[in-house]
């Protein structure tokens, strides 16, 4: 058995000492096809961008390889999308890590981006502005930032939120093409259907770990009651945790 | 002919217009893109704030050295950076966010300008430094105009993809680069630097009006970005060429001119722009087909 791809150990997140994501340790797997599952308020979110490395733990620590590359795709509302640059610079920020902040976009580098485009199915549509977009094509277009991130981990934050199902079947499909190639995927769902019949993996979140392993063995009756059950202790008054006191 | 002479005439003849407009013209470059992006970042009332942030260093400069553009351009850049620099500690370090931040900042620095400038100095001295003297400008303040102008222009282009990103989508540029705060702050500076070279050419406000007004009338003649920019640039040019020639025609104050005439030009925008201007929406045309 291969080390893990990504070690979380005794990881504590959150805003303002209020922890969103509470003790948590958990390993993922390399290759692996994870849904992160578990009521709104969970942390869900919060641990994605934690992993992105878009937010630092408050206690605890994230064990991953140096040189992995991460992909991460942020819930599209968080988009701006009255910005007016147009839909392929918005894709060809995908090349970051070949162009950094400051290098220009070569000639090699736009026909990268045009192949992305095309298999997402927006060719044709480069110079549109962001908000001359369809909720779906906009994800189309984010699929294609991903495409071109070339991550070994790639993050999915809620990526068929308000997405037609010919929509969502195609970026399943790409989903399903990345796991081929041998990435590790993790992404926050909602939609029970899509995660029994397209992942194999689940973690069930609600602050703490309820569950984590193959599907069918986190989906049970019994785990998703006690997921809801624990989402409502948050508490304006907590005291300090004494789980860390105890250490 | 005479048309040619009425545009042309007063700066062949006057070398105080020439140098006038040279100035004028230095800031626009910097101030069109500059705006442009306070404008994307609804910070539009941002450059208000920062230039009554700067008054009380361009104050103390003026009243210890007198009418010296290197104390005044010192005395201002380090109030307006400081302020830039304590709301941005404030708003990453405590639940604030940065307009409120801003806002507490820029207020106790006004209150501490306008006592600066009335306990020592007269009413006249406070009118020139809010409305600047734009038909005074000696060597050394066109000098220090273009440098600023050039610099914010070049600074501007080296931060330019981190901060469209952090515009656009904040959490991927986070996960992919730590570029983005850098890029803002560096940002706000830009914003000091652009008011505090505009100051002695308009005075603190009108060289908010230079920054704002043509980057708001730009957005409704370009969709994209770079289109945006260049028009806020083109019409900065064009209102600071047309404003001086009202002025020197009218005898009316030249920095007000030249806002008025960018005010102008914004209205006219907002009427006819191709990009969601008043009059198209308001012409009954036929929708497409696809």
């Amino acid at each position: 058995m291969s080390a893990p791809l990504l070690s979380l150990r005794d990881v504590t997140l959150g805003y303002d000492r209020h922890p969103a994501v509470h003790h948590l340790s958990a390993e993922i797997e390399r290759g692996s096809l994870t849904a992160l599952i578990g009521p709104n308020g969970a942390g869900k979110s919060t641990l994605l961008k934690a992993l992105a490395g878009a937010l630092d733990q408050l206690s605890g620590t994230i064990v991953a390889d140096a040189s992995l590359r991460i992909a991460y795709l942020p819930q599209s509302a968080a988009l701006d999308r009255s910005f007016p640059i147009c839909l392929f610079d918005l894709v060809a920020a995908g090349l970051w890590h070949r162009t950094g902040a400051f290098g220009s976009l070569g000639k090699a580098d736009r026909v990268l981006v045009q192949a992305a485009l095309e298999r997402v199915g927006l060719q044709g549509f480069e110079r549109r502005t962001l908000d001359a977009l369809s909720g779906g094509q906009l994800q189309r277009a984010l699929f294609a930032r991903l495409i071109l991130q070339d991550a070994d981990l790639i993050l999915l934050d809620e990526p068929f939120a308000a997405i037609d199902t010919k929509t969502s079947a195609d970026l399943l499909d790409m989903i399903h093409g990345w796991h081929a190639q041998g990435r590790t995927i993790i992404a926050v769902l909602h939609d029970m259907p899509i995660v029994r019949d397209h992942f194999p993996q689940s973690l069930l979140l609600a602050r703490e770990c309820v569950a984590h392993g193959s599907t069918d063995a986190v989906l049970t009756e019994r785990h998703l009651a006690r997921a809801r059950q624990m989402i409502e202790a948050f508490d304006e008054e907590a005291h300090i945790c004494a789980q860390d006191s105890l250490s | 002919m005479m048309i040619i002479d009425l545009l042309i005439g007063p700066f062949i003849e006057f070398e105080f217009m020439r140098r006038a407009l040279v100035g004028c013209l230095a800031l626009s470059f910097a101030a069109g893109p500059v705006g442009t992006f306070l404008m994307l970042r609804r910070m539009s009332l941002f450059g208000d704030a920062m230039a009554h942030a700067i008054l009380p260093g361009a104050a103390l400069g003026y009243l210890a050295f007198g009418l010296s553009l290197s104390a005044m351009t010192i005395g201002g850049l380090a109030t307006g950076l400081l302020v830039v620099l304590l709301a941005g500690l404030v708003t990453r370090s405590t639940t604030l966010r940065e307009d409120a931040s801003i806002a507490g900042f820029y207020l106790i620095s006004l209150a501490l300008g306008v006592t600066i400038v009335s306990l020592k100095g007269s009413n006249v001295d406070l009118l020139r430094v809010l409305f600047g003297s734009i038909l005074a400008l000696d060597d050394a303040a066109m000098m220090l105009l273009a440098a600023m102008s050039t610099g914010t222009l070049l600074v501007l282009a080296f931060i330019f993809r981190p901060l469209v990103m952090e515009c656009v989508d904040p959490s991927f540029l986070r996960s992919v680069s730590r570029a983005g705060g850098p890029a803002h702050l560096v940002f706000l500076a830009l914003v000091v630097t652009t008011l505090v070279s505009g100051f002695n050419a308009l005075g603190t406000l009108l060289s908010v009006g230079m920054m704002m007004l043509p980057a708001i009338a730009a957005r409704f003649w370009a969709a994209e970005l770079t289109g945006i920019i260049i028009a806020a640039t083109l019409i900065g040019l064009i209102s600071s060429l047309s404003g001086l020639i009202l002025s020197f025609h009218t005898g009316l104050p030249s920095g007000p001119a030249i806002i008025l005439v960018a005010g102008l030009s914004w209205l006219l925008s907002l009427a006819l722009g191709p990009q969601g201007g008043l009059l198209l929406k308001l012409l009954p045309r036929r929708h497409l087909e696809a």
